[in-house]
């Protein structure tokens, strides 16, 4: 779901490079608290995971492809906000290294994939764990969050694009980006990633959270008594 | 870096390593784009005409490469597509890990001194 460059008009993608910004003050602001020699490797792992689970495209056969994200991971293990910044950063590098996603595109991708995802992710997961400690329910609430955080991503991405017909076009009516309504955009994001794509975001979430609650559970943000 | 974090670091290497997979199986099984990410030629298939604000915004901005599988070059063959992927996975990993480590030790400086 990463936006080319042509795809939004201006009156789109100004608005959420505008967004943005105030996110990822706050985002600075938050990560603040936790730049320890030992918690820094985890951001930067973060982002890193993050650009290697996209490379992996999951195929629709004779059809379109998706990949996961790992925002959802991201935003529980190390809490949404750190994911603000290791999401924008990894889809900063892929827009100027890779040409995927435009960079007039960048706030927007950023915002569904930086922000609509951790956050979504991190609530539901928050809604569907409560305070509880047992692994399953850990690994349950894991692949929900990752499922609906990346379906709610695409669905934001949809209506960005789906929208471009009505607000952007030109005198005969011909749609000047993205050509394609909300009446298309949206069912097919959303049956594809409710299908496939969601499923394996939340396979991939409640393994990888899985690993750490084996290994390191004391570092997972959201089961934190206080959170 | 404790044991854990080192732990992980293979992971993301093996990983990268394993990255042409997601070349591979589409590939296969003959899936092309992700939706909404198709260049303005496909797009001009697709619906008949080019809009004419892609038409001036597509050309805007060339990335360092044009792809993942671009490296050597458009329209290489297969297995050079695979080199390319996963050059550029762990090149990626290298840029996105250096540059995070680089700010947050700037930033953790500064707001140390201040």
């Amino acid at each position: 779901m990463h936006i080319p460059d042509g795809y939004l008009s201006p009156q789109t993608y100004i608005p959420l490079y505008g967004i943005m910004v105030p996110f990822w003050g706050i985002a600075l602001k938050k990560v603040k608290k936790v730049l320890t020699s030992d918690y820094i490797p985890y951001i930067a792992m973060s982002a890193v995971f993050s650009f290697l689970i996209m490379l992996f495209n999951i195929p629709i056969p004779g059809g379109t492809t998706g990949h996961a994200v790992g925002a959802a991971v991201i935003a529980i293990i190390l809490g949404p906000w750190i994911a603000v910044i290791s999401i924008s950063i990894v889809l900063l590098i892929q827009t100027l290294l890779f040409a995927d996603g435009g960079i007039t595109a960048l706030g927007a991708n950023c915002f569904n994939m930086a922000i609509i995802m951790p956050f979504a992710s991190y609530f539901v997961f928050k809604l569907t764990n409560q305070k509880s400690h047992s692994k399953l329910r850990i690994k349950i609430s894991s692949f929900i969050a990752g499922y609906i955080g990346l379906l709610l991503a695409a669905i934001s991405t949809a209506i960005q694009l789906g929208i471009q017909p009505l607000i952007a076009k030109a005198e005969d009516g011909t749609p000047l980006y993205s050509p394609y309504p909300l009446s298309i955009a949206v069912p097919v994001m959303a049956f594809e990633h409710l299908l496939i794509f969601s499923v394996v975001e939340g396979l991939v979430t409640m393994i990888i959270v899985s690993y750490f609650l084996k290994y390191e559970p004391e570092s997972i943000y959201s089961l934190k008594q206080n959170k | 870096m404790n044991k854990f974090q080192k732990k992980l670091l293979y992971w993301l290497f093996l990983l990268s390593i394993l990255s042409p997979i997601g070349i591979l199986i589409p590939n296969l099984l003959n899936s092309g784009d992700a939706w909404g990410e198709w260049d303005k030629e496909t797009v001009e298939k697709m619906v008949g005409f080019i809009p004419k604000g892609m038409e001036n915004l597509s050309s805007l901005f060339k990335g360092i490469f044009s792809d993942y599988t671009n490296i050597f070059g458009e329209d290489s063959p297969l297995i050079i597509q695979i080199l390319s992927y996963i050059i550029s996975a762990i090149l990626g990993s290298l840029v996105i890990y250096i540059l995070i480590r680089l700010i947050l030790k700037f930033y953790k400086n500064t707001s140390e001194a201040s």
